[in-house]
This record gives structure tokens, sequence and C-alpha cells, in this order.
């Protein structure tokens, strides 16, 4: 069982013996911890270094994740697309270090190639759907969104023939795999991401509060678990505890409360993000939906003689950030086990080097999987019904009985609920 | 291009290969027995083998076993093996053809019920692949989830299209609706319960092999299962969209094949060293005939040309419907060397048969591609054949193969070209929403109309 000194790509750690990887942590080849970093911390012991370590670089990440919310929903787009890219190609590099295969013939551009494919497809989708009216000013713009199925299916038929041409005797087998490896980790991650967009055009806050539970269960359940930690969860991943999940669960519920309280207060995280034509950026100005106005609610009897009031002012919101909160911590913690196994099977410590003592960005980004996935499911479900506005361009592509026959169907349907009288037809 | 390497105290290509049986053993029997931590690592490494090894070195999978009915090898028993092979599947080839005649007579129904059909065949033989290439077979809870997950993903797919195409019938039904309106929730809980299943069932010995059939199920479901949903809305659209595509990629099979058998000479890719440029351009240039002929005769029927709808008074499928401008002849001036071959000055056409240019054209050219992959799949994993469940022809997939990339082009080519959104489904989604938007979408739809003079704006009395 020797180590696995010729595969190590780019500072990459593979080894193969279990009992190594359970001993103390063992110190971060191609270490980039900054130089100031590792002289201030020089003299304590490598436990409280790496804690320090860890400690700091989370402080780090925290604040520039808030001045990005302050530059607002572009800048934020374009975060969420480099971390996509830079997941995808942490997993890829996985890829070529599990099959020994970077030098396969055509396959690094062909993983490339498809990943562009696939955000080509993603953002042409939701540039049509939001900014409509931009689209259909310009001319280019528009006939590439008309055709827009079209042209993401040509390219991705280019890619798919390239792959087939590209099939050499000595190994197919290698090149089907890392076919499969490709398209699994673009669905994985890119999909995902897109969802994140999604929502985040909902409302910057059903962006933030889901990714902030999802954290603050992380670092509550490390609390808890460092402090109380006891009976093991789960044989996966020897490090986690119960009390750390369940203890995790309730500061995240908490957490959750507190946060949708606190920035429900302000239109730029409530409003859905709009492109403005005349402006031409996005501006976040509306009329707070009732989901974010404060409503009156009855205490039920128990809480009501705990804490003695009767009736108490929350925003509606904040009963869906339970839901959130609870999601994130019951189910998002699988994310991460599916990352511990798979870490596990293909005997690595972490995904990559990039932040020192986190690992790559996918360590941090582990638990978000589903995260993002339910709540675009949860906004669809039970929040809003469709966008209006894309209905009306549905609706004007549609031939004329067609239209006719939607709006006639309409019209009795107003009438029968009272929202027309059949006087007011008559105008 | 370099040499690949192996992982470290692997054999060497020149050693001794390990021998299937040993491979065999490894997972699929005894589990049970307490091994040591070396022995643990041996069996992930010895797969890790499997994946670094050169091609020629894995074991080739033997084939289950023959399914020629009894009938057919006696009467065939007096001819050469090749011309029996070849009488074998000519008969399968009519019979199949047969079949797929008498599904159509039979109705939309039917066909969306031998679509789900050749779904699930399919996928169940692209698994057992899978196990065979991993010896998986007897993985903690694999199997159960694989069907698991194909019963989600075909729950979600199908919940879409009745809530798309049925509006009508379930506005009617209470559970239907509640079904409806939460169906994503309902479908991504179910997914997730198995994902979470998943994650507990990862064994430490098999870890590797576990996530292999995880990414194996969904690849298997992508192709799959979102293909022959995108076959069942092309069905919907009018069931011509579903039998011309389909027709395109079987005679260009047959086509091809008895060119290059005829005439073939020139190798094409060295995946198929029995596809030749002959074949290929003769498939090619016969399809798009027969493309154009068979477009010409269907069109003439409603009973094609209709998209289905589901009507509630009769409770079944009608195709009934004024056939729209696509399907209604009209004159087109030919193009003057056309005019010099011909001696026409016009022609009657369909405008669907200019359509059904494009479509016979990608079912020649982009469908073969298809056809590689699946050959580059079966050597890679050194299978002869996806099954034997069609005696001459090999598996349902074999089959199929040249499909995927038609029905996803069929439905991109409808959505781009053809048709707008589904006024139903626009119907149901303004339905929807709330009171106030929807009377805000009334009033701007009432000016659109009135502009385009659609709608006359009554006269006050």
């Amino acid at each position: 069982m020797e180590s696995e000194s010729e595969a190590k790509v780019d500072g990459e750690t593979a080894s193969d013996s279990e009992s190594r990887t359970e001993s103390a942590p063992p110190p971060v080849s191609a270490d980039d911890t900054p130089e100031v970093l590792n002289r201030a911390l020089s003299n304590l012991s490598s436990r409280w270094k790496n804690w320090w370590v860890r400690g700091i670089l989370t402080l780090a990440m925290i604040a520039f994740f808030f001045i990005i919310i302050y530059l607002g929903p572009m800048v934020l787009m374009i975060i969420v697309m480099c971390v996509q890219i830079k997941c995808f190609h942490e997993i890829i590099t996985i890829g070529y270090n599990v099959y020994h295969s970077y030098d396969l013939p055509w396959f690094r551009t062909l993983s490339w190639y498809f990943l562009l494919c696939v955000n080509y497809f993603f953002y042409g989708e939701t540039v049509t759907d939001y900014f409509f009216t931009l689209v259909q000013r310009e001319e280019p713009l528009r006939i590439l969104s008309k055709y827009h199925r079209f042209i993401s299916f040509t390219l991705y038929l280019i890619g798919f023939c390239m792959f087939v041409l590209s099939l050499v005797k000595k190994h197919y087998r290698l090149q089907f795999y890392m076919f499969g490896w490709t398209h699994v980790t673009l669905l994985i991650v890119v999909t995902q991401s897109h969802l994140v967009i999604h929502n985040l055009f909902e409302g910057m806050i059903w962006f933030i509060v889901p990714i902030s539970c999802v954290i603050c269960n992380d670092i509550m359940a490390y609390m808890f678990g460092f402090f109380f930690g006891r009976t093991p969860l789960i044989k996966l991943s020897p490090k986690k505890t119960w009390e750390g999940f369940i203890g995790g669960f309730f500061a995240t519920v908490v957490f959750g409360l507190l946060l949708s309280y606190v920035m429900s207060g302000y239109r730029c995280f409530v409003c859905p993000v709009e492109y403005n034509n005349d402006t031409n950026s996005f501006t976040v100005d509306c009329e707070p939906s009732d989901l974010f106005r404060l409503q009156e609610y009855n205490i039920p009897g128990v809480i009501q003689s705990v804490i003695g009031w009767k009736t108490v002012r929350m925003y509606p919101f904040q009963i869906h950030s339970i839901a959130l909160s609870t999601f994130a911590s019951l189910i998002g913690p699988f994310g991460g086990f599916f990352a511990s196994g798979f870490k596990r099977a293909f005997k690595i410590k972490d995904f990559a080097n990039t932040i020192p003592g986190h690992g790559g960005i996918m360590d941090r980004f582990d638990c978000q999987y589903l995260m993002a996935t339910f709540v675009n499911v949860y906004i669809a479900s039970f929040i809003r019904g469709p966008n209006p506005s894309k209905l009306i361009q549905q609706f004007l592509t549609l031939r004329p009985d067609q239209q006719l026959h939607i709006f006639n169907t309409l019209q009795s349907h107003l009438i029968d609920k009272g929202m027309l009288t059949s006087a007011t037809e008559d105008e | 291009m370099l040499e690949l390497r192996h992982r470290g105290g692997c054999p060497g290509p020149g050693e001794a290969v390990a021998p299937p049986p040993r491979e065999g053993e490894a997972a699929g029997g005894d589990h049970e027995t307490e091994s040591t931590s070396d022995k643990e690592t041996d069996i992930d490494d010895r797969y890790g083998d499997l994946d670094s090894r050169i091609d020629s070195d894995i074991p080739e999978i033997p084939p289950s076993s023959d399914r020629t009915p009894e009938i057919l090898k006696k009467a065939l028993s007096g001819l050469s093996s090749r011309w029996k092979n070849w009488w074998i599947r000519g008969i399968l080839t009519l019979t199949m053809i047969s079949l797929f005649f008498l599904i159509i007579y039979m109705g939309s129904f039917m066909l969306m019920l031998l679509v789900l059909g050749i779904q699930v065949k399919c996928f169940h033989e692209i698994i057992t692949i899978g196990y065979r290439v991993y010896h998986s077979y007897d993985l903690p809870w694999f199997r159960t989830l694989s069907w698991y997950f194909l019963l989600c993903v075909n729950y979600f797919f199908y919940g879409e299209t009745v809530a798309d195409y049925f509006a009508t019938f379930v506005q009617r039904e209470e559970q239907l609706q509640f079904l409806i309106r939460y169906h994503r929730f309902i479908s991504f809980a179910l997914y997730l319960a198995g994902f979470c299943m998943f994650v507990l069932s990862l064994v430490k010995k098999h870890c590797r092999l576990q996530f292999y059939m995880f990414a194996w199920t969904h690849v298997t479901l992508l192709i799959i299962v979102t293909q022959s949903h995108l076959v069942i809305q092309s069905l919907f659209e009018g069931m011509i969209w579903f039998l011309l595509p389909i027709s395109s990629v079987i005679c260009n099979d047959i086509t091809a094949y008895l060119f290059g058998f005829f005439f073939g000479r020139t190798p094409l890719i060295k995946l198929s060293p029995k596809k030749t440029w002959e074949g290929f351009i003769g498939g090619f240039f016969s399809t798009v005939v027969f493309g154009f002929i068979a477009a010409y005769v269907l069109s003439k029927y409603q009973y094609f040309v209709c998209p289905v709808e589901y009507r509630s008074d009769v409770n079944s499928f009608v195709t009934e419907c004024e056939p729209s401008e696509l399907f209604q002849l009209r004159n087109y001036s030919l193009p003057p060397f056309l005019k010099a071959v011909l001696r026409q000055e016009r022609v009657s056409l369909y405008p669907f048969q200019i359509h059904s240019i494009a479509l016979s054209t990608f079912a020649s050219l982009i469908g073969p591609f298809g056809g590689f992959f699946a050959s580059g799949f079966k050597r890679a994993f050194k299978i002869k054949d996806f099954a034997n469940t069609i005696p001459g022809h090999g598996g349902i997939m074999d089959r199929f193969d040249c499909q995927y990339l038609m029905a996803t082009f069929v439905h991109v080519y409808i959505a781009s070209f053809i048709r707008g959104p589904n006024p139903s489904k626009v119907l149901q989604q303004l339905l929807v929403l709330q009171p106030e938007h929807q009377l805000n979408i009334y009033k701007t739809l009432k000016i659109h109309l009135i502009e385009k003079g659609i709608l006359q704006p009554a006269l006050k009395v």
C-alpha cells in the first residue's frame, strides 16, 4: 500500500491507507495558509492552530458574504456562477485523478464544452423569463431567445458527436466513465446553481436565509458537538454526534426566525429582483407582499402560560423560515454525508485545497445541494403561482382563436368569482 | 498518448490478469466474513484496477441464453448459418413492424403504455449490464433503490403531463387537484427519501461500488426516462409527430443496412466496422424520400394530424379537430431547375412535408451517432448485445439506440418552429393565480385583443 505520491495533482492528497486518515489532522500539503497567519500562530499547538485557522477563515468567508450581498444581485449572480465553475472543476479533477485519465484525448475540452452548453441553456431560459422586455427590444436577442432551445440542443449535439468521434479503442471504458462523470456532475452542480439564481430573483431573502441557515447549522452542530458531543451519529462521518445534530437543529430554527424577522423589514431583501428598462439596471422596489407584512398571531395556550403574551406580531415569512431551517438541519446534513461517502469511496480527504483549513469550495457547499432545490420547490408549491408577465408573454404567442378561447374562459371564471360583473363588461 | 498508469500495488499489464472467477466471489459472495484491512481496501482496489486497466485486460461478459423459439429453429434448420441468421432477423423485423401498426390502430393510450413498457425494459437492461460489470448484484438495497428512483422520476414526469394535458379532468376531482398543486413538492419529497436511503445504505466496504451504481442509475434515468417523456409529449401534439420520426429512424436503419449489404465498400467509422459510407449515404436519400411520402400519406387523416385531447364527457382520448395550416395542401411554385425536370409550374404539398425533410435528415445524419454511442458502450463493457430479448436482434435497447436523440430533437423542433405554448397549460396557470393578478391580466388581454381586432368592443346599448 504505497502512498499515491505520483498521483498528486495540484496539491491533492489521495491517501490509500485508512489508518492515516483517522489520525490527528495531518498537515495540509501545498499549504495555502498565508505566511502572516502561519507566523502569528506558530507557537500554538497543532490542534489549536488548526482551530484558529478554520475560525479566521470562517469569519473571512462570512464577511465576504456580507460584502457581496451589499453589492447587489448582479454581483451575487456572478459569484454563484464562479462558485459553480470552481465546484465543477474540483469534481472533474477528482475524476481525472481517480481514473488517471488526465490525458484522455479531447476529454478536458469536452467537459468544459458541456459545462458551457448547459450554462448557456439555463442562463438563456432565465434571461428570457425575467428580462422579457429587454429581450423583445433587441433584435439579435429576440431571435436567440425564440430559437433558444434549438440552439442549445444543437450545441449539445455537437459535443455529443465529438465525443463519439473521439472514442479510441484502448480507452473506451474510461471515456464512457468520464462522460458519465461529467454528466452527473453537471446534473448536481449546474442545475442547483441555477435554482439558486431563480430563488434570488424571487427576492434576496429567499437566497440569503436558506444559505445562512445551512451555514449556521454547520457551525452550530460543530460547536455543540465540540462541547457536548458524545454519541456518534453515523458511521460515515465519525466526527458527527447526535448532540451536535439536535443542538444544531434547535439553534438553526431560532436563528432562522430571528434572521427573517430582521430581514423582512427591508424592501431590498424582500422584493423580487426586476430589471428596469429605463435605468438599465436591477431594481428591488415594490410593495411588499402579504408574506412580509406584520400580522397578529394568537399564541397557542401552552406557550401563552410560559411567555405571558396573548398574541405576537410576526411576519408570515417567519413561519416559512421554520420550514426552511428544519430542512436545512435535518436533510441538509445528508448532503454532507453523501459528500463524505464520496470522499471515502475515492479515498480523498478534501475535494481540493482552495481554502486553508476548510478544503475545497465543494467542501463548504456540500450541504447546500439539496437546499437550493428544496427552496425552489417550496416557492413553486406554497408561495407563488406562475409568473404573470411570463403568462402574458406566452399568451401573446398563441393563435388568435386560442387567445379568444382563453379570454372567454377567464372572463366567465372571473364573473363566477364575482371579480367582474356583467355590467362592467359591456363598457 | 501516454500509457495510463496503474494504482500502486496492482499487477502491471505484463503480469497475470486476475481471472473472472476471483472477481466474481469478491463482492457477490461472502462479504460477511471478517476481513483484514488489507482485504477491505483490496476489494475497492480491485475495482480500481478495473477502472484503470486498459480494455483488453477486462474479461468479456458472457451473454445470457438464446431465446429463439423452437418453431423458428426447426423451420430454418436446413439453411446455412448465415442465411438462417438473416431469415430470423427478417421475420422478427416484420413481426415488430406489424406489432407497431397494430398498436397505432389501437390508439394513443395504448401507444403511451407501449412507450412506458419499452422505457421500463430499457432501464432494466442497462441496469442489469451495470450489475454484471461491477458484480454488484448483491449490493445492499441497490436493486430496490434503482427501481424506486425510476418510479419517482416517472411519477414526476407523468404528473406534469397529466397536469398539462388533462386540465379539465383534473379540475373535477378533488384529490387530483391537491396532488397536482403540490406535485413538485411531493415528487421532490419522494426523491429525497430515496436519496437519504442511499446515504444511509452506504457500507464501508462497498462505498465506491455504490457510488458507481448510483451514478449509473442517474445517467440511465437521464437518457431513457426524459427521452421517453419527450416522445409522449410529441405524441400529444399529434400522432404524426410520433410516427414519422420513429419510422424515419427505422427506415434509415433498414435501408442503410440494405445499401451496405449490396453496395458497401468503404468503412465509415472504426467503432462500427460493419457500417459503410455507401450505406450511410444511400440510407440518407431513401429516408428523405420515405419521409416525404409518408408525410404526404399521413397528413390526410385527422386521426394522425390532430392533437390528442382528453374529452371529459366521453372519458376517452379524441383526435378530432380542424387541421392546422401545416396539414392543408398548398401550392408551391417550384424552383427553376426542378421545373425543368418535372415540367410542372406548381406542386401541391403539405407544409408538413417540408418539415419532414428536416426530420428525416436528422434521423439519417445524427441518429446513427446514437448507434455509434451504443456500439462504443458495448465495446467498452465487452458485451455483444444489451440483452437477448428479441432473437436475432438483441435487446430492446439495441433497437432503440438510434431513437435517443430523435425524441429530443423532435421536441425541440416543435417547441422552436411549430407551436407556441400549450393553450390549456396557459389557462390552467391563469386559473391558479391570485384574483387580483387575474384581473390585471384580464384587462391587459382585453386591450390587446381589441387592438388586434380579434375582439369587437361591445357597443353600449
